[in-house]
């Protein structure tokens, strides 16, 4: 699998131009748009983000997909997935690529997904900052949200006050309540912390803001 | 929570890729690649940490820390992948992130030596077990490196080299927090968990020198605007650093004049036997693909 993101070919316009090209690449963005995440089926490749563009790359059409986290484990069988996908539906010619710049974030997660998410059971990603780049202002408490410092329960030793307020909190995805503590910077998957609210009781998942 | 998020429909076009019938974006006449063996310094370093961190798995303290160092280990591996992949592209003919992996020997493994140490810890040679305060300890000091390092090359004059740092300085970020947390928990918790946490910050301490010696490799990276100035990346490092160790109650060591080579390829005695593990699978069946 590629994930070269040198600077891309130029678009020979040779074989693909024109309103049927522009028809090409819109029916293999729909096939994509709607491939559920392998972790989280609940929602798509196109709410996550990951399906950058649909383009043409040296006359032929490339699927642009994004990773999300460098080691996450799904983001081969993303590409996979694609790829049969296009295949199956008779786009045997279709590059599919990996693009890293700008990084993934979190904030790209629309607010349709974000429901879908809530209404699964997991906390949706505080939105990170404006800046899309990930750089220097990415560590900013976002927003103008008031501090609100959830506990560290690990009881291993001794339990201290969370050191960071670079994250925002989430709301519990059951019962909305603001009071909630932090059980786990990890969970299932690398995108995800773990949560347990307050009020109650229940743990969840917080997809983490990135 | 703020709930003003873009939709998904603004995501801002990748950097290199082209829409159709837009023009090709010229290539920027101040982009260069990065030599091959700068990439593989970059590289090593977190494939060998991930390494051994992936040997916590099972075995970790609590189950939460269990799935924390495997989640960083895959962090690790994957900014190790996309540094060989990038490497292998510069190199050409026959490279391949497999080949850097898994066929390279000591000798051409470029990893700080810091980073290869056994979970055990120097201080307590023979012991099989890992020490938690050994592995926070020196991810640490690993991850707040790590975020000077990639906070730089995010402006690398190689576009692909600025991409994964960009990329990985998100994850470094958070590697530091969870180190921090019980850095801070070990040294100002009991009185067994700061003693292990000042043991191994004395004996890991004097291995971060290595990091801030620039070489000719480094000097050459840096001078093109393609890598970082290692030496200048001391200062921050330490501010990031030093209000935690305060935190934890632990002492700075004094300074050591001892200087580790791994990123020359000289290594401690330990890393053979962390790729003759890692190795062993690849080697025995070179061709093999599943």
């Amino acid at each position: 699998m590629s994930s070269r993101a040198g600077p891309a070919a130029r678009p020979s316009g040779q074989a693909l131009r024109g309103r049927a090209a522009s028809e090409r690449l819109a029916a293999i963005r729909a096939i994509v748009a709607k491939i559920p995440d392998p972790e989280i089926p609940v929602v798509t490749l196109e709410d996550l983000g990951i399906l950058r563009d649909v383009v043409v790359e040296d006359g032929v059409p490339a699927v642009l997909l994004t990773p999300t986290y460098s080691g996450c484990p799904a983001t081969e069988a993303i590409s996979a997935q694609v790829r049969e996908r296009l295949d199956a539906a008779g786009f045997g010619d279709t590059l599919v690529r990996l693009v890293l710049a700008p990084p993934w974030t979190s904030d790209w997660i629309g607010e349709d997904a974000r429901r879908k998410l809530r209404d699964y059971g997991i906390a949706p990603p505080a939105c990170m900052a404006a800046n899309a780049q990930g750089s220097a202002a990415s560590n900013a408490r976002p927003g103008g949200e008031p501090g609100r410092a959830a506990v560290q329960t690990l009881h291993w030793h001794a339990a201290r006050p969370r050191r960071d307020s670079d994250h925002a909190t989430p709301d519990c995805p059951r019962c909305g309540s603001s009071e909630v503590e932090s059980i786990s910077r990890w969970g299932s998957t690398p995108c995800k912390a773990l949560y347990r609210c307050l009020s109650c009781r229940e743990p969840f998942d917080y997809f983490k803001p990135y | 929570m703020a709930r003003t998020t873009p939709s998904s429909g603004s995501i801002p076009s990748p950097a290199f890729a082209s829409g159709p019938g837009s023009a090709a974006s010229a290539p920027d006449p101040d982009s260069a690649s990065a030599p091959v063996e700068y990439l593989l310094r970059l590289a090593d370093s977190p494939l060998v940490l991930s390494h051994r961190l992936s040997e916590w798995c099972g075995h970790g303290p609590v189950l939460e820390e269990d799935l924390a160092l495997a989640n960083i280990a895959l962090d690790l591996l994957g900014q190790a992948r996309l540094l060989y992949q990038h490497a292998a592209t510069l190199e050409g003919e026959g490279a391949s992130e497999d080949r850097y992996a898994y066929f390279r020997g000591v000798s051409g493994y470029r990893n700080f030596t810091m980073l290869e140490l056994p979970n055990s810890g120097v201080a307590s040679a023979g012991a099989t077990d890992g020490d938690y305060a050994f592995t926070i300890v020196r991810n640490a000091l690993y991850s707040a490196w790590a975020i000077e390092l990639w906070q730089r090359l995010s402006d690398s004059t190689d576009p692909q080299l600025a991409a994964i740092a960009a990329k990985s300085l998100k994850e470094a970020r958070y590697h530091f927090e969870h180190a921090a947390d019980w850095l801070v928990r070990f040294g100002d918790g009991t009185e067994e968990s700061h003693r292990r946490a000042q043991r191994a910050l004395d004996a890991l301490l004097p291995y971060s020198n290595e990091w801030f010696v620039a070489d000719a490799v480094d000097r050459d990276a840096a001078a093109t605007g393609v890598g970082a100035d290692c030496e200048a990346m001391r200062e921050a490092w330490l501010a990031r650093l030093q209000p935690v160790v305060d935190e934890a109650t632990l002492r700075w060591p004094a300074e050591s004049a001892f200087l580790s080579t791994g990123k020359q390829g000289l290594h401690s005695e330990h890393l053979d036997y962390l790729l003759t593990e890692m190795q062993s699978v690849a080697r025995a069946h070179p061709e093999a693909s599943w």
